[in-house]
């Protein structure tokens, strides 16, 4: 779909009044008469056999209406289901074990829910958790990934043997050949670490039970409504047009409310109807930082072939991967890894293996990225120390390798998290780079501008690097459009929406359809009432593949206008044409019909029709592309690192991206400019800390932090639009883009600001303790894992 | 612990009696008992800045505030910054130039930014960011927020003084919208 009145525009947004007003509902602001409020009692230990609840004291306390423990579930306590089942690679191995509602008989990691406490206030409700007693019996946790894989660790789960919990291998090309050919082999070991996702808004369920018709109504701060009412249906013995399930405005999703099904999600719902009230329970900020998903723990062993003249020959990539307590989310986020490394690469042959861990902490899904970090650090840190030894430029091993724009569809010859191959529609990467080269003055500053401040004793260094962002995978999405008799358009979508802009990018592809004011299309998300069948926002597919629904949606309703229209006006279809709400005889514009005014006559009271005729002026369609389509870009960044603080600055950022056709730039530049700020707190600032016990040791805002508006500037950002062929409108996702390269680029240029030192860097997240140790350890020491003098940051998990 | 005491709070001009416990929260006190639910709770330990309100006139954490200690005092929330469903001007700005995604951090933002633009209405970039490195956004990135602010710092001659006499001092019976 090419640029149009609406689509491509930079159109503000439709949902803003609500929300800067205090509008917008949220799902702790769902308040109903004689709601009861609910507290989770936790487990303070990561791995513990549980011998015993007494909650007789929280019980007789007043306020107290009920306190569930897993005995009181009866047959409902079930552990949830495998969302993503392994993908058929031969000779995949994959544990399953999912989560519980409450803990039974052994907890896995610290926030494992305990019992569940319903009272008159959610005050009396945590009073209440004070009041229970807990017979757990420590057992020794396991944390580290090696560890975890050791002779005689201890075990997360006993009926497996071991922690492993998957292994898969994949594999293109002879590495060994290749290996044999090369004329250097570049060998590291990589660390990624865990984050928090931290969305602002913390998780939510509130469920009633309306007993007058036999409903229920869910509001879940959830990414995935549809399937949330599908599943709660099933486990609870109703019918799917019994269950509501409501994702009203969601304060930032990031990939852990996509998760499903969270204990919380399945035991409010039950107990609503149990108790004839309804439960409102909100995560506190502690809790989110044990009870809500988290990613990216992973210890890469990769090697890169290389030739003389830089040509990639082979990579060859061990990892171990971090799947927390339970691994209901599958194989997503290591599958991405191992995809999302060949990047933007000719990569001739790759040997791929990694082996997912069972660890005694909390569950690990996808977060914004979902993987692809890991991969683009790894290949692009590779790159790097090959260029150095190769004694090529940076720029000049990329633009070598590079997948030429001749080529697409391009075969990487594996399989990605879609279960499809690793099939890239289109791009252009050259021109990428050459672009974000020169907006961020690549030759300048390296020619003179990082001498001059050398020798003016500062530090700066300029990382830059390339990334590959599978995106907008299927299955399917869809939407229906609805002409209301007011002239107003109506288009109600599956997908939930936590701040992407979808009321306004969806109301744009379908204004641009009927001609219509985009303020006259109103967009319903989220609310399985509106819309019954999609998967959720997930993978940057919104705009994708929604939208596409959208389009088609719009598409067969414009088909009915036009058809409609040609009969009342005598003329042909091909003769009228949409705009300003009118459809209209093309060079006769006062021979017309307002859109309304159409679809009162589509809907007569009385009269006849020719059979098969639909009434109105509505449609709904459904979009699945063929596959996942592939969004790239080239992130560069200038930075200082103090060399007495290891402090570093962000001096310059630079995105040049490639979603495809640009719905709402507007949009997508915010997209990418939140996803960078995530990306620098991934690479600088957050880390979750876990020490032996498994006890995690900055569980708040205080110790775990957050960037600031100090600590990440503006992006300047340019678009590059190779549309995709995948879907009508062209367009490749654009969401966790922002957040996929930026630990590479971060490492580059600060390795490159401290050039001549001897650092090194192969670990994310960053801190300036860490730095500052590795800024010690290139003069005699600092392995990741050793614990620095005073730094409560430096870590290192599992090596 | 669980005794109630009675308080008078004026919130957005309008002044409200009730019994509360001592421990109540403000924040709580504003969305449970008043049902302004457009002060929102992030992490309820002063950090991430979600549930700014004004309390006499100066930004404070309600989540870090008790309900009490309201009492015979004003709070303005975000819901009284729109006068007869038309946007503030900061509110404006905030939308002109795309500052909110998800909106879950918004209301705190802009009851920092109201007192802080009160103070310096001339505020530069770095005084901006300071100024929001309390509120933590994950979503924007903050660069759309500091335009925003940017933005209506360059355009306050033609916008008035708007932030003068705004949200400043405003007694139990001081009527809305006396904002110059």
């Amino acid at each position: 779909m090419s640029a149009g009145r609406y689509v491509g525009q930079r159109v503000l947004r439709l949902e803003d009044a609500k929300l800067l007003t205090g509008r917008a509902l949220f799902v702790d602001d769902v308040q109903l008469p004689g709601m009861l409020h609910v507290a989770f009692l936790r487990s303070d230990e990561a791995h513990a056999t549980l011998r015993g609840i007494d909650a007789s004291a929280a019980r007789a306390r007043p306020g107290v209406v009920a306190v569930y423990t897993a005995p009181d579930l009866g047959d409902y306590w079930r552990p949830g289901p495998l969302l993503v089942p392994p993908p058929p690679i031969p000779g995949l191995v994959f544990n399953t074990a999912t989560q519980v509602p409450l803990a039974r008989d052994k907890v896995r990691h610290c926030g494992e829910p305990l019992a569940m406490v319903v009272a008159e206030s959610r005050y009396l409700a945590e009073d209440a958790l004070e009041d229970i007693v807990v017979d757990l019996d420590p057992l020794p946790a396991v944390t580290g990934l090696e560890a975890a894989l050791a002779t005689g660790a201890p075990l997360v789960h006993e009926q497996f043997g071991s922690n492993l919990a998957a292994q898969v291998r994949q594999a293109t090309g002879d590495y060994a050949a290749a290996r044999a050919a090369a004329h250097r082999i570049i060998a590291r070991r990589f660390h990624y670490d865990r984050g928090a996702s931290a969305a602002i808004e913390n998780r939510g369920v509130v469920a009633q039970w309306d007993e007058r018709v036999d409903e229920l109504t869910v509001w879940d701060t959830t990414q995935a409504p549809i399937p949330i009412r599908n599943g709660l249906a099933a486990m609870l013995g109703l019918r799917e047009s019994q269950v509501r399930v409501i994702a009203p405005f969601i304060g930032g999703g990031f990939g852990p409310k996509i998760m499903m099904f969270y204990p919380e999600e399945v035991l409010l719902p039950w107990a609503a109807i149990r108790l004839g009230r309804p439960l409102k329970w909100i995560e506190d900020r502690r809790e989110s930082f044990y009870a809500t998903t988290q990613e990216r723990g992973q210890i890469h062993d990769a090697e890169l072939a290389v030739a003389k003249d830089g040509k990639i020959l082979g990579v060859r990539d061990v990892f171990l991967h971090d799947t927390g307590a339970y691994d209901p989310y599958g194989l997503t986020v290591p599958i991405n890894s191992q995809c999302t490394l060949l990047g933007p690469y000719v990569v001739p042959s790759y040997e791929s293996e990694f082996t997912a861990v069972f660890t005694n902490k909390p569950i690990v899904t996808p977060v914004r990225g979902a993987g692809r970090q890991h991969g683009v650090f790894v290949m692009e840190r590779l790159l790097d120390f090959a260029a150095r030894e190769l004694d090529l430029d940076r720029v000049e091993i990329r633009r070598r390798n590079y997948i030429p724009p001749d080529t697409f569809p391009y075969d990487h010859r594996i399989l990605f998290q879609d279960f499809r191959p690793l099939i890239y529609d289109s791009g252009d990467y050259p021109a990428a780079l050459e672009k974000a080269a020169e907006m961020i003055g690549y030759e300048r500053f390296v020619r003179e501008e990082q001498p001059r401040q050398r020798r003016a004793g500062r530090h700066v260094g300029l990382g830059i690097v390339s990334y590959i962002e599978g995106t907008g995978i299927g299955p399917y999405e869809g939407a229906r459009v609805t002409v209301e008799p007011s002239g107003s358009v109506r288009l109600a979508t599956g997908v939930g929406t936590q701040g992407q802009g979808h009321f306004t990018t969806f109301a744009q592809v379908v204004a641009e359809v009927l001609g219509v004011d985009v303020e006259r299309v109103q967009v319903s998300t989220g609310d399985t009432r509106e819309f019954g069948w999609g998967t959720g926002t997930f993978a940057s597919r919104g705009a994708v593949v929604a939208g596409s629904a959208c389009h088609a949606a719009a598409v067969k309703v414009r088909e009915k206008i036009v058809t409609l229209a040609a009969e009342e006006l005598e003329c042909a279809p091909g003769d009228l044409e949409l705009v300003c709400g009118r459809v209209r005889v093309k060079g006769s514009p006062e021979h017309g019909l307002s859109l309304g005014e159409l679809a009162v006559k589509a809907n007569p009271l009385r009269g006849a029709v020719t059979p098969g005729t639909e009434p109105g002026l509505e449609a709904t369609a459904y979009f699945g592309p063929d596959r996942g389509n592939a969004a790239s870009g080239v992130h560069a960044m200038i930075v200082e690192v103090d060399p007495e603080t290891a402090q570093v600055e962000i001096k310059r950022y630079v995105v040049v991206h490639d979603c495809g056709t640009v719905i709402n730039p507007m949009v997508v530049e915010a997209q990418v400019q939140g996803g960078v700020a995530h990306g620098i707190g991934n690479a600088f600032y957050e880390q979750l800390i876990f020490d032996e016990s498994g006890q995690l040791m900055n569980a708040s805002f205080m110790d775990y932090l957050l960037p600031t508006a100090l600590d990440v500037p503006t992006v300047e950002l340019a678009h590059i639009e190779t549309p995709s062929p995948l879907n009508p409108l062209g367009t490749k996702g654009v969401g966790e883009a922002g957040a996929i390269p930026t630990g590479a680029a971060f490492a580059q240029a600060v390795e490159d600001a401290l050039s001549g030192t001897g650092v090194e860097i192969t670990e994310i997240p960053l801190s300036p303790g860490r730095l500052f140790e590795l800024m010690a350890g290139s003069q005699g020491a600092g392995e990741p894992g050793s614990q620095g003098a005073g730094d409560s940051r430096s870590r290192r998990d599992g090596a | 612990m669980t005794g109630q005491r009675t308080i008078g709070v004026t919130v957005n001009g309008t002044r409200h009696e009730r019994a509360v416990e001592p421990r109540l929260l403000l924040s709580d006190f504003l969305r449970h008992d008043l049902g302004l639910t457009g002060t929102h709770v992030g992490c309820e330990h002063g950090v991430c800045g979600a549930c700014t309100v004004l309390l006499d006139g100066e930004a404070v954490r309600s989540c870090l505030v008790f309900a009490v200690q309201a009492d015979g005092r004003a709070v303005d929330t975000v819901e009284g910054l729109a006068v007869s469903g038309v946007l503030h001007p900061l509110q404006q700005a905030f939308h002109q130039a795309h500052a909110l995604q998800c909106g879950f951090c918004t209301p705190g933002i802009l009851m920092t930014l109201v007192p802080f633009l009160r103070e310096h209405p001339h505020a530069g970039e770095r005084e901006i960011r300071e100024a929001l490195s309390g509120n933590l956004c994950r979503c924007t990135g903050y660069a759309n927020i500091v335009a925003a602010v940017e933005r209506l710092v360059q355009g306050a001659g033609e916008l008035g003084s708007w932030g003068a006499g705004e949200l400043e001092g405003q007694g139990a019976d001081a009527p809305r919208g006396a904002a110059t």
